[in-house]
Formats: structure tokens, sequence, C-alpha cells
């Protein structure tokens, strides 16, 4: 009875993706009222993988890999390995002000997407028009099995390239701001 | 306490963290070359790669403490093959102008399925892996050191 009445709320998508929404919310208030940082690591590594599962489900292997060792492995390790000690929490008047605008952000950013979401097409429905083209011709035209490295490696090299900068101009500058003798 | 042989076995996580390391870092190494080589087969690629690799070598400094990572692959190496991904991976794509334009595609396709197909892909994919995994190394070493040089 109370499962019929979900699955008319929900119609025709798959029930997993709903109770993966469900646990990542979970899992994300547990990150943000937790007092423990270790635990509240843990908990953002649970959303993180929440999500990894979504994207297996929704049929994209390569972003799962990618979220699951940057996003759980890369973050728990990295924290654990570099801070010791809870960061300080802002109190009294200041916390006031902090929740005020947090909350006037969120007004905001809902009634932003609603006005945006409306005009996307249907969930899993997407217009293929320049997909359906690279999903014909990828393998001829590159030899490349797995379509999502030769969109990202030839069809859309440039932005790959534009990715590789970014990184390289990051990794240089924390370098530069992280080493331990300055010179002159 | 009186006269211990191993010097190493002071610093870092306990003898369990020690054992089960030694077995397990060289087959998260390897598997982070195979999702690097196979990148255009299977899922994966040049990225989730690199990020394998280089948590191996996090692995192995949070186990045995940084002296022995540092011997493995130091900061300056670290530096260095990310600036040579990034060399390599610019030259494979001016290396196209040869056949007419950024980024062309001027390797033999090969057949579907094998290892050695697709042209430039497994290369930039290489390219990739060390610049991913060599940078993500070098920023840990220098927010590790960071913090030990700031207690001093």
């Amino acid at each position: 009875m109370f499962l019929e009445w979900v699955a008319s709320l929900i119609g025709e998508e798959p029930i997993e993706l709903y109770i993966l929404l469900v646990f990542m919310i979970a899992a994300a208030i547990i990150a943000v009222e937790i007092e423990d940082l270790l635990s509240s690591i843990v908990a953002v590594g649970a959303v993180g993988l929440g999500l990894s599962i979504t994207f297996l489900t929704l049929k994209a292997p390569d972003l799962a890999i990618v979220q699951l060792v940057v996003e759980i492995l890369c973050l728990i390790i990295l924290i654990r390995a570099t801070i010791k000690r809870d960061i300080t929490q802002v109190k009294g008047r200041q916390r006031f002000i902090t929740i005020l605008t947090s909350l006037t952000f969120i007004v905001l950013f809902l009634v932003l997407a609603w006005s945006s979401l409306k005009n996307l097409p249907e969930f899993g429905y997407p217009i293929m028009k320049v997909a359906k083209n690279y999903l014909g011709e990828g393998l001829a035209r590159t030899g490349a099995t797995n379509l999502v490295t030769s969109v990202i490696l030839d069809f859309r090299a440039y932005d790959t390239l534009g990715e590789v900068t970014v990184l390289f101009a990051a990794i240089i500058g924390a370098l530069a701001v992280l080493r331990k003798i300055g010179r002159k | 306490m009186s006269n211990k042989p191993i010097k190493s076995n002071e610093k870092g996580m306990t003898l369990i963290v020690k054992t089960i390391t030694r077995f397990t870092v060289g087959l998260i190494l390897l598997f982070g070359i195979y999702i690097v080589l196979h990148g255009h087969l299977s899922p994966g690629g040049g990225f989730a790669g690199g990020v394998i690799i280089a948590l191996s070598f996090i692995h192995l400094m949070l186990a045995f403490g940084k002296e022995v990572a540092l011997k493995k692959l130091s900061q300056s190496m670290a530096s260095f093959f990310e600036s040579l991904g990034a060399i390599i991976f610019i030259s494979i794509a001016v290396l196209g102008f040869l056949g007419g334009y950024f980024f062309l595609n001027f390797l033999n396709k090969g057949e579907a399925f094998q290892l050695f197909s697709a042209g430039i892909i497994p290369l930039a994919n290489i390219a990739i892996g060390f610049k991913v995994g060599a940078g993500l190394f070098a920023v840990l070493l220098g927010l590790v050191l960071l913090k030990i040089g700031g207690k001093e």
C-alpha cells in the first residue's frame, strides 16, 4: 500500500535513485552537524559513495571510478594526512549573521534553480544532437572502444588541454605557496 | 628498547598496518598503471589512474612515515614528472601539425579492442597519468612538509 503510493508519487523513474538521494542528503546533514572532524569527513565520504553508485546506476562507469577515487579516497587521505586538530567554530553574533547569509543564498539558489530547471529537457531523454554523432562515428574515427576517452582525448581534446593547464597552474601555485624556505 | 636493529620501525603506524601495506601497495600501483594503459578500452583513463598511482605513494607515506616515501619519490622528482607529463601532452598535440591540425590523431588507428590501438589516445592518457599522479603527490608532500616545518 505504502510502496504503491510511493511508486505513484515518483512515476516511471527507478526507485534506487531516490533511495540514494535520501541517503546522500542524510549523510550531508550529518557531515554538517557532527562535532568531530574525522566523523564529518567520513560522512562526506558517504555522500561521495552514494554519488558514485548513482553514476553506476545511470550507466556512467568512468565517472563512478573518478568519483570514488577523488572524492572519497583523496578527501579522506588528504585531510587525515594533513589536519590533526578541529577547526574553531564561529559563535555569538557572527553565527547569527552566518546563518542569515546562508539562508538567503539557499533561497536565492532555489528560486533561480526552479526557474531554470523548468526549461531543461526531461530526465533521461536528452536532445542528443551532438552525442548521436559521436556515438555513431566514435569507434570508426578514433579506434578507441571507450567512447568517453575518445571524446575527451580526441573530439574535445581542447577541453582536456585546458583542464591540464588549470591543474598544472594549480599545482605550481600550491607548491610555490607551500614551500618551506623562501627564495630572495 | 635497548637495541632495536631496524630504525624505520619507530616511525609511522603499527606493525599490522605496515605488513598489510607491504603486500598491497605494489598491487595498488599496478592497478593504477592498468587503469591508465587501458583507458581507451575500458572505463578509467589518465585522471583516475593517476590519482590511484598517487594514492599508492601516499599510502606508503601514511604507513611508514614520510622518509620512506620521499626515498621512493622525492618532491623534486615528483615536480619533474609532473612537468614531463605536461610537456608530453602538449608535444602530442603539436605533433598533430605533421598531418594538418592541432590534436590530429596522426598515428595508425589499429584494430578495436587491442591494447595498441586508437593512435595518440593511449599516449595522451599516459601523459595525463604522469601529470596527475606526480602532481597530487607533490601537493600532498608540500602540505605535509609545511606542517612539520611550521611546528619546529
